[in-house]
C-alpha cells in the first residue's frame, strides 16, 4: 500500500515496468508475415568471428570441398565458436571482410558447387520434437551437442551458448529464462518462429532446462504479440510456463527481463548466473534443439527485413554469411527514399553502408529507414527535464553521464556509474533537446575502460619497481 | 507498412538496392520519439500563462499590458544581445526569454514604472541566465533573479499594491498584510482576482486554469507544484488548528501572494529544479515550507520569491541526495591497484614508514 503510493508519486522513481520506451514498432502488420525461405546463393562468405569472445582458427583447406554442414573453423580459446558451412562448395581461399557492427575479421569464401537444394524452414522445423530422456540425452551430451553446432545467441550478443548452459558459477542455477520479448521495433523473426516452430522452440527449452539444471522454466513474451503467447501456450507442458509481460522496450535486455518477470536485481557488475539465473533467446532454444536432436550445426537464422524504406517486408529463413543486399533483394529492394540501412534493430543496430557484408550469427534483423523516419532535429541544451532518468531501465542518471563523458571528467562518469550503462538509447530516444546522451556514454565507457586498463598497467609496472627488487 | 505510400518497383525490373553514397551512418539510436523540441514546452507554458495575462489587463487596465510588452521585449532584446556578444547563434526562437520577461512582468505591482520594469527584465536575462552561459545552466529561475534585483532597487515601489481599477473589491494593503486583525478576503475575492496583489497573482482561477494546461501538456512536472501546494497547505492548516480564528486560514494562504504562480509557473522550470523526480518532491516541498516561514514568521509580507531563490541554491545537494541508485547496485569503486600488483608487493608497512 506504501510501496503503491510512493511509486505513483514517483518517490522511488518510476516503477521498472514502466521505464523504458515505446518506439513505434508497426508489429501488427508484420506479425502476419509468413517465413519464407531465402533464394539460393550461389556464395557464402563466413566470418570467423561472429560471436563474443576470440576468433574461431580456420580449419577448411583452401580449394577442399565441403559438404553442407561441414566444419569450417574451430573454436579453439575457452570463449569462442565452431563456424560451419550452410551449402555444399569450394572454399576459394581466406579473405577480410568488414562486418555490419565495423568489425575487420578473416572470413571464408564458400562458392556454391552446384545449385543443390538448399535447406528449407519447412524442413527445418518438421518432424518430431519429444525430447528423449536423461538416459540417454544428459546434460553433458546436450552441452556437447550445442558446443559441437557452433550455436551463440541469437538475439544479437552472440555469447556461445555451451558456457551459458555450463556456467560452473558458484551459485547453482534454479531458473531459466526464454527470452522471447523482441522489443525492438520492426524484429519480429522471434515472434514468427513461436507461431510457426513452437515445437522445436519448447524441445530446445526443455534441453536448455537439463543442460543448465534449472527446475523452473520461464517462457517471456511481450503482450503485443498474441498469436505467439496462443501457440506457446498450446504447445508448452509442465514444468514450462509462458508469462506475458508488458510490451516495452527493452524489456528483452537480461538486466530489465530479469527483474520484471523474477523480482531479482542482477548486480551491476554481474552477471544473471550471480541470481540463479541463465538466458536464453527463443531463437537460440530452437539451435539447441537443432544441434541435439537433428545434430544441425548453426548455419541458418531467421532474419527480419522490414521498415519503411524496404518494398515487401519480409521473414526469412536464410543461410549464414550470405550479403546483405541479398536479402534486401529478396525483399523486392528499396524504395527511392531509402536513407539508412541497419543490421539489428533501429534502437541498438549498427548503421550497414556495405551492402556485401555477410550476415553473421548474431544479425536479427535488416531494418531500412527513409528520410521521414529519421531523427533529424537539431541539438540543443539540457534543460534538466529530468525525462532520461524516467526512462533509464538501469535507474541511472544519463544527462549527468553524458556530460561527464562529454567533458572528459572521469572522476564524474563513475560517480555516476557510467560503465553500468547497457546502452540501450531510450535517453536518446526521448531527449528533447535531441542531445545524442548514449552516444556520449558509449564513447565515455570506451575511454574510462582504456584509462583504467592503463592505470593497472602502470600499478603493475610501479609495484614491480618498487618492490621486485627487495 | 505504417500507411506511407510507396513507390513500388516496375514490373519486370530488378530490385533496387541502394547506391552506397545515398546511405548515411550513425549510432544508435535510429528512432527518436519525434517531439518538436524545448520550444514546444515553452510555447506551452506561455499559452499557460495566456490567462493570467488577460486577467491583468482586466485588472488593472492598459498600464498593466505595457507592463507585459515591455518585460517580453526587454527580455528577448537581451536574449539576443547577449547571443550576439557570445558570437552564438540566436536562441530567441526557444521562446524562454519571452517567458522569463512574462513571468517577471507578472510578478511585478503595476505602479511600478516601465523604465524599473525594463530594467528588472534585462537583468532577469542578462545575470539570471546569460552570463551563466544560457539557457540550461542557470542556477537560479531568471525571473526570480529579476524581481530580486527590484526589490532591492525600488523597495518601496515594489511593495506598493493597488487595488484593481473599476472593480468592487479589496482596497487597502495585500490580504496577506492586512489579516492581522483587519477584515480577511473572501474565498472567492482571492480566486477571482479581486484583490490588491501583483499584476498576475491575483486571480486564481486565471492562474489554476493556465496551470492546469501546463501540467496536462507535461510542459512541466507536477511534483514540484504538488509539493509546494501541499506543503503551504499542511502547514497553514497546522497554524489554523493552533492559532483558530486568529489564522488566515488554507485557502487564503493558497490563494494570495505569489502561492500560485510560483506553484504552477516557477517551480515547475526545470532547469532550476532537481533532475529526479524524487527530489523534485523535497524541492516543492522546501519552497512551500519556507514561504509559509516568511509569511508567518517574518517581517515580509510576501515569501514566495526568496523562497524560490533559496530553495534554488540547495538544488545540487537535492540532487545529490536523491541521485537514483542503479538497478543491480552502485558500480563497485575502481580499483587501480590489481591483484598482480598486490601479489608483488611485501606484506608489511611501506618501506617509507620503516626506520
Amino acid at each position: 500500500m506504501i510501496a503503491a503510493l510512493a511509486a505513483l508519486l514517483g518517490l522511488g522513481g518510476r516503477p521498472a515496468t514502466r521505464r523504458g520506451v515505446h518506439p513505434r514498432g508497426h508489429k501488427a502488420e508484420l506479425l502476419e508475415l509468413a517465413i519464407e525461405d531465402a533464394p539460393a546463393c550461389q556464395e557464402v562468405i563466413l566470418p570467423l568471428q561472429q560471436h563474443a569472445g576470440r576468433p574461431a582458427v580456420l580449419t577448411a583447406k583452401p580449394r577442399s570441398e565441403l559438404e553442407v554442414g561441414d566444419l569450417v573453423a574451430e573454436a579453439e580459446a575457452a570463449i569462442s565458436a565452431r563456424v560451419h558451412t550452410p551449402i555444399a562448395g569450394r572454399v576459394v581461399g581466406p579473405v577480410a571482410v568488414t562486418l555490419s557492427n565495423g568489425r575487420r575479421v578473416t572470413a571464408v569464401p564458400v562458392r556454391a558447387r552446384e545449385p543443390g537444394e538448399p535447406l528449407r524452414f519447412s524442413e527445418w522445423r518438421s518432424g518430431d520434437w519429444t525430447v528423449p530422456g536423461t538416459n540417454l540425452l544428459g546434460p553433458q551430451a546436450v552441452v556437447a551437442a550445442v558446443q559441437a553446432a557452433g550455436v551463440v545467441g541469437l538475439g544479437g550478443a552472440a555469447f556461445p551458448t555451451h558456457l551459458k548452459l555450463a556456467p560452473g558459477g558458484a551459485r547453482p542455477i534454479d531458473t531459466l529464462l526464454v527470452n522471447g520479448c523482441e522489443c525492438e521495433p520492426f524484429l519480429v523473426s522471434d515472434a514468427r518462429l513461436l507461431v510457426e516452430a513452437a515445437p522445436v522452440v519448447l524441445a530446445g527449452v526443455e534441453l536448455a532446462a537439463r543442460a543448465c539444471g534449472a527446475s523452473r522454466v520461464l517462457i517471456a513474451v511481450e503482450d503485443d504479440k498474441p498469436a505467439a503467447i496462443a501457440a506457446l501456450r498450446a504447445a508448452a507442458k509442465p514444468p514450462v510456463e509462458v508469462v506475458v509481460v508488458r510490451t516495452r522496450y527493452p524489456m528483452g535486455a537480461e538486466r530489465v527481463l530479469i527483474p520484471a518477470v523474477l523480482g531479482r536485481e542482477v548486480p551491476t557488475t554481474g552477471y544473471p548466473t550471480d541470481v540463479g539465473v541463465v538466458v536464453v533467446n527463443v531463437g537460440t532454444a530452437a539451435s539447441i534443439a537443432q544441434a541435439a536432436l537433428r545434430e544441425r550445426p548453426l548455419t541458418h537464422r531467421l532474419v527480419t527485413v522490414a521498415g519503411p524504406g524496404v518494398v515487401r517486408p519480409a521473414v526469412l529463413f536464410t543461410p549464414l554469411g550470405v550479403s546483405l543486399g541479398s536479402l534486401i533483394e529478396a525483399c523486392g529492394g528499396v524504395t527511392a527514399s531509402a536513407r539508412r540501412v541497419i543490421a539489428g534493430g533501429p534502437m541498438m543496430g549498427f548503421t550497414v553502408t556495405d551492402l556485401s557484408a555477410p550476415l553473421t550469427k548474431g544479425t536479427s534483423g535488416l531494418v531500412v529507414l527513409d528520410d521521414s523516419s529519421l531523427a533529424s532535429a537539431a541539438e540543443g541544451p539540457c534543460i534538466r527535464c529530468g525525462a532520461c532518468l524516467d526512462v533509464c531501465p538501469l535507474h541511472l542518471a544519463p544527462t549527468r553521464i553524458a556530460l561527464a563523458a562529454r567533458t572528459g571528467r572521469l572522476d564524474l562518469f563513475d560517480r555516476h556509474h557510467g560503465l553500468a550503462c547497457c546502452e540501450c538509447g531510450c535517453c536518446a530516444f526521448v531527449c528533447p533537446a535531441a542531445i545524442p546522451l548514449v552516444q556520449l556514454i558509449r564513447a565515455g565507457k570506451a575511454t574510462a575502460r582504456r584509462t583504467r586498463r592503463r592505470a593497472i598497467e602502470a600499478a603493475a609496472v610501479a609495484a614491480i619497481f618498487e618492490h621486485g627488487g627487495a | 507498412m505504417s500507411g506511407t505510400p510507396k513507390e513500388p518497383a516496375p514490373e519486370g525490373s530488378a530490385p533496387i538496392l541502394p547506391e552506397p553514397s545515398a546511405l548515411d551512418a550513425a549510432t544508435s539510436p535510429h528512432l527518436a520519439v519525434g517531439t518538436a523540441g524545448i520550444g514546444t514546452a515553452m510555447r506551452d507554458v506561455l499559452v499557460g500563462l495566456a490567462p493570467a495575462a488577460v486577467m491583468a489587463v482586466v485588472l488593472f487596465g492598459g498600464r498593466a499590458a505595457v507592463h507585459l510588452a515591455v518585460a517580453v521585449a526587454a527580455a528577448v532584446a537581451t536574449e539576443a544581445l547577449a547571443c550576439r556578444l557570445r558570437r552564438r547563434p540566436t536562441t530567441v526562437g526557444d521562446g524562454s526569454a519571452a517567458l522569463t520577461g512574462l513571468l517577471l512582468a507578472l510578478s511585478l505591482p503595476v505602479s511600478l514604472s516601465p523604465g524599473a520594469t525594463a530594467l528588472g527584465a534585462v537583468v532577469a536575462v542578462g545575470l539570471g541566465k546569460a552570463v551563466f552561459g544560457g539557457l540550461g545552466q542557470n542556477p537560479f529561475n531568471p525571473a526570480m533573479v529579476g524581481r530580486a534585483f527590484l526589490a532591492a532597487c525600488f523597495p518601496v515601489a515594489m511593495t506598493t499594491w493597488v487595488e484593481p481599477a473599476g472593480l468592487d473589491g479589496w482596497s487597502g494593503a495585500t490580504p496577506l498584510v492586512a489579516g492581522d486583525g483587519g477584515p480577511v478576503a473572501t474565498a472567492w475575492q482571492l480566486l477571482g482576482g479581486r484583490v490588491p496583489g501583483s499584476l498576475g497573482e491575483t486571480s486564481g482561477i486565471a492562474l489554476v486554469a493556465g496551470g492546469a494546461f501546463v501540467l496536462f501538456r507535461r510542459a512541466g512536472d507536477w511534483r514540484p507544484t504538488a509539493g509546494m501546494l501541499g506543503a503551504i497547505a499542511g502547514i497553514a492548516a497546522l497554524e489554523a488548528f493552533i492559532r483558530g480564528s486568529a489564522a488566515r486560514g488554507v485557502v487564503a494562504h493558497l490563494g494570495s501572494g505569489g502561492a500560485l504562480l510560483g506553484a504552477f509557473f516557477i517551480v515547475t522550470d526545470p532547469v532550476t529544479s532537481p533532475l529526479a523526480r524524487s527530489g523534485r518532491w523535497v524541492f516543492g516541498a522546501l519552497v512551500g515550507g519556507i514561504v509559509m516561514a516568511i509569511r508567518l514568521g517574518g517581517s515580509y509580507p510576501e515569501g514566495v520569491m526568496y523562497a524560490v531563490l533559496l530553495a534554488n541554491a540547495v538544488v545540487p545537494l537535492i540532487d545529490r541526495l536523491t541521485a537514483p541508485r542503479p538497478l543491480g547496485g552502485p558500480m563497485a569503486p575502481p580499483s587501480i591497484v590489481p591483484a598482480a600488483a598486490l601479489a608483488v608487493a611485501p606484506p608489511g608497512p611501506p618501506a617509507e614508514t620503516a626506520p
